[in-house]
């Protein structure tokens, strides 16, 4: 087991609790995603983890989170990104004002040897859109680029284990396609275990192995990414399809019903 | 025709030194987008040190230029480490309320220690560095001063364009966030930008005291010069805070030489006014760039 995390709490500000007993556990070289609506407490599942709560003035104040053996939870991540795991941000965070190689370049940061030309090779063959832009200003460049640099920017830190949150968040069907395509190949040839968060539960659940849902603040569901897809619930709330497999007709909700069991 | 040469080679020279103080300041600004306002007071603390190691101490002038710059590099570091750090993650206007209260503090111990009288270097300057065609002359500091800043100039435009460690620099001031999820020790970054501007400061400080002598109130003055100066080339921009070093000594001398003396102080304001009007970021500021 790469990662386990058991039973956590977060509470931000000392008053707000966003979970409320999560527990996952992620095994070496797998794609492991998690699905929910928003406010579920995805975003936070993952920054608990990334040591990316603290400076939010999150904690984790309840259960543990074992990497590699090691309890991470609460640490700085300056410790937790040594220790091999990145956090990809939400909303693709580029630097702004560096071209993309300089971007891709402060991804070496957790790493003693600096020089990286192999793999910057490396980034710029999963991600050909890169090299042809390698000396844009970050700040010019398209969605789907910067996507792409986001995840090309954490894969030159060779992470252990890479969590991505979101990435199709505002992006075109087609290149979320191709996005996604190439998460798999990186965890097929890299061996790179990644943790998804998506709210595009359909594209998530082709790549990933094994799921889990979110709600409010808890894993209610949990299972092979195959089983979940053929979850009625799941078909229903997340993918959009009614439990015989037609699009769902507007005037017939009746998730509130089912809803509640799971709560 | 004469005058007006040696008036714009004298702007020049001043502007020059205007510049590579406002240098530190800027280095600040970028990494942490925190305003200095003890930087007068490190221009001073330089000057001070230097004086010490070159009358008191008697060394050679290059190696208390050497053990200057390494004690002002130390000094910026100390200063992030006791002050600044607890600081991390408050809101901006705490941090730049306590550079002013840096400014008051180092003021005071350099009047304790040293009081308030000016003192001078001993005349170190070979009389080759001073340069001379027909009736124009420029005196030995300020070639000084172009050799030395030229050569910190590009050092630092290297160190932040290539070296790894300029990069994760860069990135801090563009994305803290991003640059925490990346592992980039932020903590790190602050202190060593801390510790450069304090190192440029010194070194300013020096060729200030070579020019008017060593005096905490006069150097200080000059820390606040740096406000223009710095405005108006872009805050964040190093090359800019040159420029706009070169505008402000520019026009200085240009009003003192020919509207009047009293005169040179406002003009540069009224100026600065006008150039902000047009470019609302300084002349070489970064635009934010805004996605839609």
């Amino acid at each position: 087991m790469l990662l386990a995390v058991n039973n956590i709490s977060v509470v931000y500000s000392d008053v707000i609790q966003v979970l409320k007993g999560v527990s996952l556990s992620v095994e070496k070289g797998k794609i492991i995603s998690l699905l929910g609506s928003n406010g579920s407490g995805k975003t936070s599942t993952l920054k608990a983890i990334s040591g990316l709560l603290k400076p939010e003035n999150g904690k984790v104040t309840e259960g543990e989170i074992i990497f590699q053996g090691k309890h991470i939870q609460n640490q700085s991540p300056e410790v937790i990104t040594r220790l091999g795991i990145i956090q990809v941000l939400e909303g693709r965070q580029p630097f702004k004002y560096l071209t993309i190689e300089e971007n891709l370049r402060v991804g070496t940061a957790i790493r003693a040897n600096k020089s990286c030309q192999e793999d910057l090779e490396m980034v710029y063959n999963y991600f050909p859109a890169l090299l042809a832009r390698r000396r844009a200003r970050a700040g010019y460049c398209s969605g789907g680029e910067l996507q792409m640099l986001v995840i090309g920017r954490a894969l030159m830190a060779k992470p252990e284990l890479l969590l991505l949150d979101e990435p199709s968040l505002g992006l075109a069907p087609l290149i979320v396609r191709e996005i996604f395509g190439i998460i798999k190949k990186i965890n097929e040839e890299q061996g790179a275990t990644i943790v998804l968060v998506e709210q595009n539960a359909n594209m998530a659940l082709q790549i990933a192995h094994y799921g889990y849902v979110m709600e409010n603040g808890k894993i209610v569901m949990e299972g092979k990414a195959e089983e979940l897809v053929e979850n009625p619930d799941i078909k229903e709330f997340y993918l959009g399809m009614a439990a015989s497999g037609d699009m769902r007709a507007y005037r017939d909700v009746k998730s509130y019903r089912r809803r509640k069991r799971w709560l | 025709m004469d005058f007006f040469i040696q008036l714009v080679v004298n702007g020049l020279s001043v502007g020059f030194i205007y510049g590579i103080s406002a240098m530190g300041f800027v280095m600040i600004f970028k990494s942490s987008s925190v305003l200095n306002f003890a930087h007068g007071e490190l221009l001073a603390m330089g000057a001070y040190i230097f004086l010490v190691l070159v009358t008191w101490a008697e060394l050679p002038v290059y190696a208390a230029f050497l053990l200057t710059m390494a004690a002002c590099f130390s000094l910026g570091f100390i200063v992030e480490r006791l002050f600044l750090r607890p600081l991390i993650g408050e809101p901006l206007i705490f941090v730049i309320m306590l550079t002013v209260g840096l400014a008051a503090m180092f003021k005071g111990l350099i009047l304790l220690i040293w009081g308030g009288n000016l003192h001078t270097f001993p005349d170190f300057l070979p009389s080759w560095l001073s340069l001379s065609w027909g009736s124009v002359s420029v005196q030995p500091v300020y070639t000084l001063a172009l050799v030395v800043g030229t050569i910190f100039l590009v050092l630092f435009g290297l160190f932040f364009k290539f070296s790894s460690q300029g990069i994760y620099m860069r990135s801090v001031a563009d994305n803290q966030r991003a640059a925490l999820s990346l592992g980039v020790n932020v903590k790190k970054v602050f202190a060593l930008s801390w510790a450069i501007a304090a190192l440029v400061a010194g070194m300013s400080g020096i060729i200030l005291g070579i020019i008017n002598g060593v005096n905490v109130h006069d150097l200080s003055a000059i820390g606040l010069k740096v406000f223009p100066v710095v405005i108006l080339g872009g805050l964040d921009s190093i090359g800019g805070a040159i420029v706009g070093g070169l505008i402000i000594g520019l026009l200085e001398t240009l009003t003192g030489g020919y509207i009047s003396p009293s005169l040179r102080d406002v003009v540069p304001y009224i100026v600065l006014v006008f150039i902000l009007m047009v470019k609302p970021y300084g002349l070489f500021g970064q635009v934010e760039i805004e996605r839609v």
